[in-house]
């Protein structure tokens, strides 16, 4: 492919029409024409096809003569404001020019209002080509036709549209069944894998998790007044292919506790087929537990007890091993990146908790909001959960969201000699309990 | 706008399945296996026995109508009607005939839509939003990942590396791209200038003094008027009080620079996952295609194509070959700024003669 010749240029991500429909003329933009050669496709011709033809073509003019100018200048030019729909507090993130000409007239008046609607995705991703056509015919009726899938938090970003024409959007597209997401202090829209609906690794049912946490939450999505943002992100297994340890509040990773399913004639047939070099060097070597042998007879042995369910194994021999049948959550919680105290992975709270009944799942919601309403009762103004862990400790959030402590939260026991442990005997006592069930 | 403004159905996450894959509704939890036929191919049989072929698109993130239509017409015709998107924003488009599995890749790839991103791949940058549409951004993260993904397009069309590479760009020093095996992120490195005027009517003081995360500023009296005033011996020049401040202008076009950062992992494969590290800094952020960034990455690359083992990521690599190799086979140099010094540092420091020569 690469910079050849389209076999067919008027389908081709390449493609400008030819007639220019639009009455305002293009600005010059000699910076970002440099971005639509080579083999990726570029944004910048995608921008220039909005500009030629679309139903909001002129905003798109003035939208690339304003881009063009950050590029000259390497400055941004938006400033924020309070747009929003009626009903509803958050969702938008409004955009007004701060491009003025001397006489504090915007530069670029046509593009002077450029607002983002923020709207939900469906768990997992999954888009009908009638529905990805309907959005994008709604979003060209009202607004610049530009749509970005998806945002970093996992948000559709309707890109472009004045203070007017949301509501109009907003309303069309919420009449055939989307929802806004989150923008501010509030809870964020959501992410789940593909997961089980395609997927062998999947060790929950993500959809449902996704969907049953965030639709428990929409007042508090939809009306901002948590002390900052709060993500889940759902992934089916420990692969993590949602990034939710690092970058959501409240993680939820499928996994199992009984032992991996190995098939050993399939294990046979892997190290026949890639060699017991590669097999020792790739596999049983980079386990991290040094669970795994490989037997003189080509099979494998597991240690399941020292299986830490990292899924290396899972992932190179992907028809020998697989996951086992006593799935599961881990639920780790207060990932979150720079701002303001420095990076924070989540951590573990719960080790492993079934999700098989309606009664399995309705804890799962009354542990997050047992969470969330903690974190706002004692949370500073624009304190991520995890930094108010940090700051008053797990064992003191644990103890107000009710959950007991538990060795597999720790990497290490404490080493600090500091610390007043006159109650001792009975928190030994409580472990005891615990163990004695 | 209707004259009776219209209550909100509060229908939040729509439900999947009502745009899912017949296959994968039949077949939903009861999946046995996959591989990857070729780069950009996934193949996953599901215990009935049925088969998916999934072939992952790259884009542009950004989308009109024309490639909305453009691509919804190839999926209509040559798949089933149904995609998805991953979080890197590559489609992924399932068909249950093998058969149409390379109809279908060439159909995209004449339509200029490269065909890839999957297995030990360079896959599509995560970004932000930039100078498009961000209120605070220091560059633009459309233009860095179009310019990367150009250079680096035959990594993402096939599975040559020892294990994936995500990356991601971001505009400011939030870093809204998230981790990555590498990152691309704006580092400022003067402070903020303040436009005493504004800071009055704009900013609440209270909470930007609370922002700062070294306690640097501190509400003052500048020509007479109640402004804020920043300690520049302690600023560290992170931003983080332009976005409730934007008076405090700290994107500026020579010293807003881009730094990368390596090493950053998701997955808990093999290892924990782990945050990226910082590599190089100072580099000019030099629309529109900021050669200098692509240099080092690509130099960060071909290193650890070269020498890490299958299915290091760049973290595990460099975990087992130590960062003094990093620095040596990569040719980049070493800084004090390297040895990091915010709370909880000392645990990033050598406490062993563990010590390669």
């Amino acid at each position: 492919m690469a910079e050849q010749t389209p076999k067919n240029p008027e389908k081709h991500s390449t493609y400008l029409p030819r007639e220019k429909k639009s009455s305002k003329p293009l600005h010059d933009t000699p910076m970002l024409d440099q971005l639509e050669s080579g083999p990726w496709p570029s944004f910048v011709t995608g921008l220039k096809r909005l500009a030629y033809e679309g139903k909001h073509a002129n905003m798109m003019v003035d939208l690339l003569g304003q881009l063009e100018h950050s590029y000259k200048t390497r400055l941004g030019y938006w400033k924020g404001g309070t747009v929003s729909v009626f009903g509803y507090g958050g969702g938008i993130i409004p955009r007004f020019t701060e491009l003025m000409d001397d006489d504090g007239k915007p530069m670029f008046p046509e593009s002077k209002e450029f607002h983002t609607v923020r709207v939900q995705p469906p768990a997992g991703n999954h888009y009908s080509t009638d529905m990805l056509r309907q959005l994008s015919n709604s979003w060209n009726k009202y607004g610049s036709g530009l749509i970005a899938f998806h945002g970093q938090t996992g948000n559709i970003m309707f890109i472009g549209t004045t203070t007017d024409n949301t509501q109009s959007f907003f309303d069309e597209i919420n009449s055939y069944g989307w929802d806004l997401g989150g923008a501010g202090p509030c809870v964020r829209t959501g992410m789940s894998c593909v997961g089980a609906a395609r997927c062998e690794q999947s060790c929950a049912n993500e959809q449902k998790i996704h969907r049953l946490l965030v639709n428990n939450f929409l007042d508090d999505m939809h009306r901002p007044a948590l002390p900052y943002k709060f993500k889940f992100k759902v992934s089916g297994c420990p692969n993590d292919c949602m990034n939710s340890i690092q970058r959501s509040d409240l993680a939820v990773i499928g996994t199992w506790r009984d032992d991996m399913k190995v098939d050993q004639e399939e294990v046979k047939k892997f190290v026949a087929d890639k060699g017991r070099k590669y097999v020792i060097d790739s596999v049983i070597n980079m386990c991290p537990t040094s669970a795994l042998s490989l037997n003189d007879d080509d099979t494998l042995d597991v240690d399941n007890r020292n299986c830490v369910r990292c899924m290396h194994c899972i992932n190179v021999m992907t028809r020998a091993l697989s996951t086992g049948d006593d799935k599961g959550v881990t639920l780790l919680l207060g990932g979150k990146r720079t701002l303001k105290i420095g990076d924070t992975m989540g951590t573990v709270i719960v080790p492993f908790m079934k999700l098989d009944t309606e009664e399995d799942y309705e804890k799962l919601v009354e542990l997050a909001e047992e969470i969330i309403d903690f974190w706002a009762e004692n949370a500073l103004e624009h304190e991520r959960v995890g930094e108010t862990i940090d700051r008053i400790g797990l064992v003191n959030f644990l103890e107000g969201i009710g959950l007991d402590v538990d060795p597999n939260m720790i990497s290490a026991a404490r080493q600090s000699s500091y610390v007043r442990m006159d109650t001792w005997d009975e928190e030994a006592g409580k472990w005891k309990a615990r163990q004695a069930g | 706008m209707s004259e009776q403004p219209r209550f909100p159905t509060e229908s939040g996450v729509p439900d999947g399945f009502q745009y899912m894959h017949p296959a994968y509704i039949k077949n939903f939890g009861n999946w046995a296996y996959h591989d990857r036929p070729r780069p950009g191919v996934l193949h996953h049989v599901a215990k009935s026995g049925d088969e998916v072929w999934t072939v992952r698109v790259g884009t542009q993130r950004q989308l009109g109508p024309y490639e909305i239509n453009l691509l919804c017409d190839i999926i209509d015709q040559y798949a089933d009607g149904y995609v998805r998107f991953t979080i890197r924003s590559n489609m992924e488009v399932s068909v249950t005939d093998e058969a149409k599995v390379q109809p279908l890749i060439d159909a995209f790839e004449d339509a200029g839509y490269p065909v890839g991103g999957t297995g030990n791949s360079l896959t599509m940058i995560s970004h932000t939003q930039g100078w498009l549409h961000c209120d605070i951004p220091g560059t633009d993260a459309s233009g860095v990942v179009k310019a990367l993904m150009d250079e680096l397009h035959n990594e993402f069309r096939s599975e040559d590396m020892p294990n994936r590479v995500h990356m991601t760009t971001s505009c400011c020093q939030i870093n809204c791209g998230g981790q990555g095996d590498i990152a691309i992120n704006v580092q400022h490195t003067k402070p903020p200038k303040i436009n005493h005027d504004l800071v009055a009517n704009v900013c609440e003081r209270p909470s930007v003094v609370a922002r700062c995360p070294v306690a640097a500023i501190r509400p003052a009296i500048v020509n007479g008027k109640p402004s804020l005033e920043v300690d520049e011996k302690k600023c560290i020049c992170c931003g983080a009080c332009f976005p409730p401040c934007p008076p405090m202008q700290i994107n500026d076009p020579e010293h807003s620079k881009l730094a990368i950062w390596v090493g950053g992992k998701h997955s808990n494969a093999r290892s924990k996952p782990m945050f990226h590290k910082l590599v190089a800094a100072g580099i000019p952020n030099n629309p529109p295609r900021w050669p200098e960034v692509t240099e080092i990455v690509k130099n960060i690359l071909s290193t650890y194509k070269a020498d890490a083992k299958n299915w290091e990521r760049i973290g595990d690599w460099i975990e087992r070959i130590g960062w003094p190799r990093f620095f040596e086979l990569t040719e980049l140099p070493f800084t004090k700024f390297h040895i990091d010094n915010w709370t909880g540092a000392r645990k990033s420091l050598n406490a062993s003669t563990h010590i390669r020569f």
